[in-house]
């Protein structure tokens, strides 16, 4: 049976790793991920895990120490936020590539500049095509609990990939909530010992990693990746069953909320989940037929079950806390909108960029978007297909081009 | 019993390399890594920077390496392999695998040491990593096509320090990184050169039997960037040396000790005329920088024998 | 043996390569201009060749020098110029 504690969205993912014990960690402190390296130190130093702790210079060197201890073969995890994922971008596409199971909690925070430390998506947006498998939270329990099942995740046979598991800065990351603690002994059944696959530090069967590849196999090893990621999606259900099995809190590769008669539905990842949730009992209360889709897993990203999900919605808002700039709409919108597209389903969806640099979103917000839909449904008219929610227009007419 | 640094000793051995790589030929980069890996007992395990080194023995689905080697990126073989040396430690301490003294070796040019990996090597170093770190050091981004690096001497010619009519070659003198390396205190740095093999594997020995971090900056002439015959890489490599243009010597616990010492230190024109990269130099406009060289190798040679007090 | 033609099921995942030093099937010495020649009468075996080659393509049996490994060996030409007693000579391919 596990224990309930008072702690914030780092703390619950601190002890996740705790629980996890890996071999090695490699890991370099950035605002709001700072609590986890800290108190994952305080747990080395008091003994509690087993783990070394690299504590290296950048996260460039603590992905790429990540990558060199993990093909040296053992269990592997770091963590990060904003700049740091950034600054990793070219080795987070080796740890992928290479198939390295390495798991990253990675608390949601924006990129410069301006310089800001608040919660958006743009940074584990700007890694979706590295190739990890990426599973958003929507609070410290889902922070903890993804943790935990990501290890079974990237070491399954069929996957061995990297994963990235998001909560979103301070929101999460900071404020203390109930959370669910299971047992140390329990957790480490759930995860099952490292199953190493041609570990480096056997010597006595060399292996070359990370060789030159011409166009003569580069393609080849790209398609192993991809049907990888593919393969991916089973294993994130299955483990999800699983932990509900053993847990008592199931999980998929999305959840629906009050969806499945809903008219108008509101999707986002993360945090604003929760809040989007009140706006809809509330919306309820008043007799309208509003929904709330919130995917878990972003990579690989479940097309067809959103599409199941939202077929027979008359209009649907996606909220995106990070813009794509220059494309049609945010990441999360532009993927909704292909995978209807390409299953010939009409649904009607509008985008709405939000919380950027960690601006509130009030339920009020929220509202307004399902307002919003609520007049589409009516009228069969996109006014503006993105919409900037919450930010001042300031007090100057704009007349823009028709 | 360690094998004695004798070659016919060491002929008995098995390369750790094979042939079959695409390094040019001439190159001493694969002379340099056969003597390192002939110097070591041990199993080793190997981590490359991206470069030509890497490029050439690892060309998918072909490897020369017949012992356990990554290759991750340009910047980070430094940072990977202290990566692997934590995994063993780890793995060691929990009792998951056996102790085997194996030893962990980086390879990185001097594009990935000198400039863009100086700070995952230095991260490296300040954490005490039980690693040896072999700066394979051609003077040049060679991998690109004999591009200037941190490590490319005044004057030389390279692509993106031509010996144009107004600015004749790199206008900056290289970068000392031996000496930055040895800044850091860990327990073994040296410099050495292919050509004076028995110094070389004695560095690489005293390297890996240190408790901690050694780093050892190794002279690589690319016969490419060079510009000289493909014959001529030892001759060159021993011209930099007598001309004190690249002293051989160690720092070992913080103590700088010359490992040889020229009979007559020859004049640096002696290393420049057999390399085409040095040609503009000898035009009466540019002699000057000839002169301004010499001043530099002088001015460093001094510095070096007062370190070791043979001053 | 190396399969150049093998698809994406057949291949190791995440490009390992996991036959160690199967480079030795890649022929380097089609590279080579010039080939070199040894005089066993003038060869002392001192093996200044062997440590200097960047190819491993000096061969060496019981500690004595006996001959190139022509597979590999490019011709560089750094075993002739390190010979201290003039053992070995370089000759053109064509000769």
């Amino acid at each position: 049976m596990g224990r309930y504690m008072a702690l914030d969205g780092n703390s619950a993912t601190a002890e996740a790793m705790r629980q996890i014990n890996p071999d090695v960690l490699a890991a370099y402190p950035i605002t709001p991920q700072t609590s986890i390296v800290q108190t994952f130190s305080e747990f080395v130093a008091d003994g509690l895990v087993d783990t070394e702790f690299i504590t290296v210079e950048s996260e460039h060197s603590a992905m790429s120490a990540c990558i060199g201890a993990s093909a040296a073969g053992g269990r592997v995890m770091t963590a990060t936020s904003s700049a740091g994922l950034a600054f990793m971008w070219e080795v987070l596409y080796v740890a992928a590539s290479t198939r390295l199971p390495i798991v990253m909690p990675v608390v949601n925070r924006a990129l410069s500049a301006p310089i800001n430390i608040h919660c958006d998506h743009s940074d584990s947006m700007g890694a979706r095509d590295a190739g990890w498998i990426q599973l958003f939270s929507e609070n410290a329990q889902e922070a903890y609990d993804n943790t935990i099942q990501a290890v079974r995740i990237a070491e399954r046979e069929e996957v061995r990939l990297p994963v990235m598991v998001m909560s979103d800065g301070f929101i999460t990351s900071h404020a203390v909530e109930r959370v669910e603690i299971e047992e140390d002994e329990a957790v480490k059944r759930f995860i099952g010992p490292f199953q190493p696959t041609y570990p480096l530090l056997d010597i006595d069967n060399p292996v070359t990693y990370g060789p030159l590849d011409f166009y003569d196999f580069y393609m080849e090893h790209k398609k192993q990746q991809a049907e990888a990621i593919k393969r991916a999606k089973e294993m994130v259900i299955e483990v999800g069953e699983e932990f509900g099995k053993t847990f008592g809190r199931p999980y998929g590769l999305l959840e629906g909320y009050r969806l499945e008669d809903a008219e108008v539905a509101v999707a986002v990842l993360s945090s604003t989940a929760g809040t989007a949730r009140g706006v809809v009992d509330d919306l309820r209360g008043r007799g309208i037929k509003a929904g709330l889709l919130k995917p878990r897993c972003f990579r690989p990203f479940p097309s067809q079950e959103i599409v199941e999900a939202l077929r027979d919605k008359a209009v649907v808002g996606v909220m995106d806390r990070s813009d794509s700039f220059g494309a049609l709409g945010g990441p999360l919108f532009m993927e909704i909108c292909a995978a209807l597209q390409v299953q010939g389903v009409r649904t009607r969806v509008v985008d709405y960029i939000f919380g950027l640099g960690g601006r509130d979103t009030t339920p009020d917000q929220i509202e307004s978007v399902f307002c919003d839909l609520l007049q589409i449904a009516e009228t069969d008219k996109i006014e503006r297909l993105v919409n900037w929610l919450g930010v001042r227009e300031g007090k100057q007419e704009v007349v823009t081009a028709a | 019993m360690a094998t004695a640094l004798k070659l016919k000793e060491l002929s008995k051995r098995e390369e750790r390399l094979a042939p079959g790589h695409r390094l040019c030929a001439g190159c001493a980069a694969p002379t340099i890594v056969r003597q390192v890996l002939l110097a070591i007992d041990e199993p080793v395990i190997v981590a490359t920077a991206t470069g030509c080194l890497e490029v050439s023995t690892t060309i998918y689905p072909y490897t020369a390496w017949r012992i356990p080697w990554i290759h991750n990126a340009f910047e980070n073989a430094a940072s990977t392999l202290s990566g692997i040396e934590t995994m063993y430690r780890s793995l060691v301490k929990q009792g998951k695998m056996k102790e085997r003294d194996i030893k962990f070796v980086a390879f990185g040019g001097d594009g990935g040491t000198y400039d863009i990996g100086i700070q995952a090597l230095s991260g490296a170093l300040e954490r005490g990593h039980r690693l040896l770190y072999i700066c394979y050091d051609n003077q040049a981004y060679m991998n690109t096509g004999i591009q200037r690096s941190g490590a490319t001497p005044h004057g030389a010619w390279t692509t993106t320090s031509p010996a144009g009519k107004v600015i004749p070659g790199k206008p900056q003198y290289r970068k000392d990184l031996t000496a930055i390396v040895a800044a850091h205190g860990i327990p073994y740095v040296a410099q050495a050169s292919p050509h004076r093999w028995r110094d070389l594997m004695q560095k690489v020995r005293k390297g890996v039997a240190a408790e901690g971090p050694a780093f050892i900056d190794v002279l690589s002439s690319c016969n490419r960037g060079w510009r000289h015959p493909t014959n001529m890489t030892m001759e060159v490599l021993r011209l930099a040396v007598d001309t004190c243009f690249w002293p051989l010597y160690e720092v070992e616990r913080g103590e700088w000790k010359l490992t040889y010492r020229p009979k007559e230190k020859l004049p640096i024109e002696e290393f420049l005329k057999p390399q085409g990269r040095f040609r503009h130099l000898f035009k009466e406009e540019n002699k000057h920088i000839i002169e301004e060289l010499q001043a530099e190798v002088d001015r460093r040679w001094e510095a070096l024998l007062k370190r070791t007090g043979k001053a | 043996m190396v399969d150049l033609e093998a698809g994406w099921r057949e291949i190791p995942e995440g490009g390992l390569i996991v036959e160690a030093g199967n480079a030795v099937e890649y022929i380097t010495g089609a590279w080579r201009a010039q080939r070199p020649v040894l005089d066993l009468e003038k060869c002392t075996h001192c093996l200044f060749c062997w440590i200097h080659c960047p190819d491993c393509s000096i061969l060496v049996e019981e500690e004595k020098m006996k001959g190139f490994d022509l597979d590999h060996c490019k011709g560089c030409g750094i075993c002739a110029q390190v010979c201290p007693v003039e053992a070995i000579t370089m000759v053109k391919e064509t000769e």
